[in-house]
């Protein structure tokens, strides 16, 4: 869709405030509505119409699929590692009090480290669930060209 | 550290494994990492057992938020029990997986186990938490695992399977969360514990019939009861054969928990039988499932959906305890639930190792392989007999539990549907022994070994705690006792 200036252009302008709109949900989250899961959609909203107007490829090079893959791993880990951290500092599991001596400023420590978390595991998993189509479509539209070139 | 706060972490492992797992490279680590947190999450099931048999619910509040607001998870005598089966079972069948899951899935296995332990982590997690809200995301955990694992399958129609669980599956969770929905609309609350106080204000409230409605018929879907067991069959036939011996064993045992749980505990038995015909339905369709599961097992040639059709009758078996709503009852659906995992377990080990050397699990590829393969299906005839209930097995004892809680409430008939299940069992079990054992291998089939000790000694093990279970009963019954009053709260008088 690269050739439609009409796309490009307001893709080009819109993309950069979906990806801010994401982390401001994301970073926002403990305060007003929103958190880590609406924050990771949008983010991954975001690359996915760059890749619509770009291409996979392109796509790919911003992130690869490995590093999708480490990270919605590394999202899932930093949620339980944190949760982790209370009990061995002599607290209940998912309790972040013990991190600082404010109360307020340690359940925001907490909360803003497990949201972290999880927009980092949505937002990579919503990239591979749509590179899992997209690659798909490619082998499909192969299969359908070998099967013409047969035809003729 | 206390065992309280060590109770959590039968959940947590799995869980925090899983993210670990997922990142691990080669075959070998990724099983070894899996094995380690199962057997690690079993051992605190079995230390937990007794004191939550023999001591007040263990709570313990996440985050330190105490409950009715914050998430707890509270561990009587039931779901202790239900967590050590689950446990045990993810432990035992890991042992049995390495060499079956290297013939059927290629590649890269971190994906497969962390999926694997997710599966185990949400079926760990239904069972342990005390939050009706919890019981749906960690059902969803699990159930997304599952069917991702169901697709595993070499068999392309496993794809299909898999679709068709998730569909049912989706619909199962969906009724559950509607329920739950309904719940929390009248009374303000998720606590399972706070529900319970505050429900029987609102006997006459036509949102909280609803609400039982839904749940029992979301969890029939997810048990398989007769009219809702439809996905059942093709996803236990085309899954890899590690993960159908893994859920045969403890996902519908999960299920049925989750609606023994609310029926009993949430709503309270003087309301959940009253309000509803509820005895009567759960028997009509546990025994209509006894019979058309069994019915259509007999004329099964695939041994994988054999099986699972036996299954359904096996569900009908530890609803029909449920359904008699007293104590021996609930004990007999509680040993049932125990018992026939390991008995399928057993049998679907069997047929794995089977497929392991033949590729295939159909009756007519079996025939005289009883002298090609003698422990393999000598494993999965002492496994049959558990399952038909003869004396000394472990199916004996939850039938003669069922026997008597039936005699108890004067339902004679019953015992007599009982006994022709386990005669139409005997004749699904005899027909594979006839073709292994009294049947000629055909003219020009390969000659097949014997399947390696890898997958024949696991096997065995489970087949060795049928006959344990049947003869030394003391853990089992004594547990199922002590689960049964748990949820019948002590005192608490029957309708």
């Amino acid at each position: 869709m690269i050739d439609n200036g009409i796309l490009r252009v307001i893709a080009r302008f819109l993309i950069p405030f979906i990806l801010l709109v994401g982390l401001y949900i994301q970073f926002h989250g403990e305060y007003s509505p929103g958190g880590g899961f609406q924050a990771g959609v949008v983010f991954a909203a975001g690359w996915i119409l760059y890749v619509l107007i770009y291409g996979l490829e392109r796509g790919l090079r911003v992130i690869s699929l490995r590093a999708m893959y480490l990270l919605s791993a590394v999202g899932v880990l930093l949620y339980a590692f944190t949760g982790l951290a209370g009990v061995l500092l002599g607290g209940k599991y998912l309790d972040f009090t013990p991190f600082s001596s404010n109360p307020h400023t340690a359940q925001q420590i907490g909360i803003i480290t497990v949201e972290f978390g999880v927009g980092l595991t949505v937002a990579t998993v919503a990239m591979l669930l749509f590179t899992m189509f997209a690659r798909r479509r490619g082998e499909w539209l192969e299969a359908l060209e070998e099967e013409q070139e047969g035809g003729e | 550290m206390t065992l309280l706060e060590l109770m959590p972490f039968i959940v947590l492992i799995p869980l925090i494994a899983s993210g670990i797992v997922a990142l691990l490279p080669g075959r070998i680590l990724p099983w070894l990492v899996t094995l380690i947190a199962a057997l690690a999450s079993a051992v605190i099931a079995a230390l937990v057992l007794p004191v939550a048999i023999s001591e007040p619910p263990l709570s313990y509040p996440f985050g330190n938020w105490p409950p009715p607001f914050g998430i707890e998870y509270r561990v009587d005598a039931a779901n202790a029990f239900v967590a050590l089966l689950v446990s045990g079972m993810a432990a035992i069948t890991l042992l049995w997986a390495p060499k079956r899951v290297a013939s059927e899935i290629h590649g890269r296995l971190g994906t497969f186990y962390a999926l694997f332990l997710l599966a185990v982590a949400g079926l760990l997690g239904i069972t342990l938490t005390g939050d009706a809200f919890n019981v749906f995301v960690f059902l969803e955990i699990s159930s997304l695992a599952t069917y991702t694992l169901i697709a595993y399958g070499k068999d392309r129609r496993a794809l299909l399977a898999a679709f068709r669980y998730l569909i049912m599956g989706t619909v199962g969770a969906t009724f559950l969360l509607i329920g739950i929905a309904f719940l929390y609309m009248v009374t303000g609350t998720l606590n399972m514990a706070d529900l319970a106080e505050r429900l029987p204000e609102l006997r006459d409230n036509n949102a909280v019939r609803a609400a039982l409605a839904f749940i029992i018929v979301g969890m029939g879907l997810k048990l398989a009861l007769l009219p809702l067991h439809l996905w059942l069959p093709n996803a236990y036939a085309y899954a890899p054969n590690f993960v159908t011996a893994f859920l045969a064993g403890t996902a519908t045992k999960v299920a049925l928990y989750v609606m023994l749980r609310f029926i009993f505990t949430v709503f309270a038995p003087d309301y959940s039988f009253v309000v509803l015909p509820l005895s009567t339905v759960l028997m009509v369709l546990a025994v209509a499932g006894m019979f058309a599961g069994s019915w259509v097992a007999m004329f099964q040639i695939h041994l994988k959906r054999m099986l699972a059709y036996s299954s359904i009758a096996q569900v009908g078996y530890m609803v029909l305890g449920v359904s008699l709503a007293t104590a021996t009852g609930l004990t007999a659906a509680f040993l049932h639930l125990f018992n026939h995992a390991l008995i399928k377990t057993a049998l679907f080990m069997a047929v794995g190792c089977v497929m392991y050397r033949t590729g295939s699990a159909k009756l007519d590829d079996l025939r005289g392989l009883g002298r090609q393969m003698p422990w393999t299906l000598t494993a999965f005839a002492l496994a049959g007999l558990s399952i038909i209930g003869v004396p000394t097995t472990a199916g004996f004892i939850s039938k003669w539990y069922l026997v008597l809680a039936s005699i108890e409430t004067g339902a004679w008939w019953l015992v007599v549907l009982i006994l022709i299940t386990s005669l139409m069992a005997v004749y699904y079990i005899w027909r594979v022994i006839e073709a292994a054992w009294f049947s000629d291998r055909p003219a020009g089939a390969a000659v097949v070994r014997e399947a390696p000790l890898a997958l024949l000694v696991p096997t065995w093990l489970v087949v060795a705690l049928n006959f344990y279970f049947g003869i030394d009963t003391r853990l089992t019954v004594g547990a199922s006792m002590a689960a049964a009053d748990a949820l019948l709260g002590s005192g608490v008088g029957l309708p």
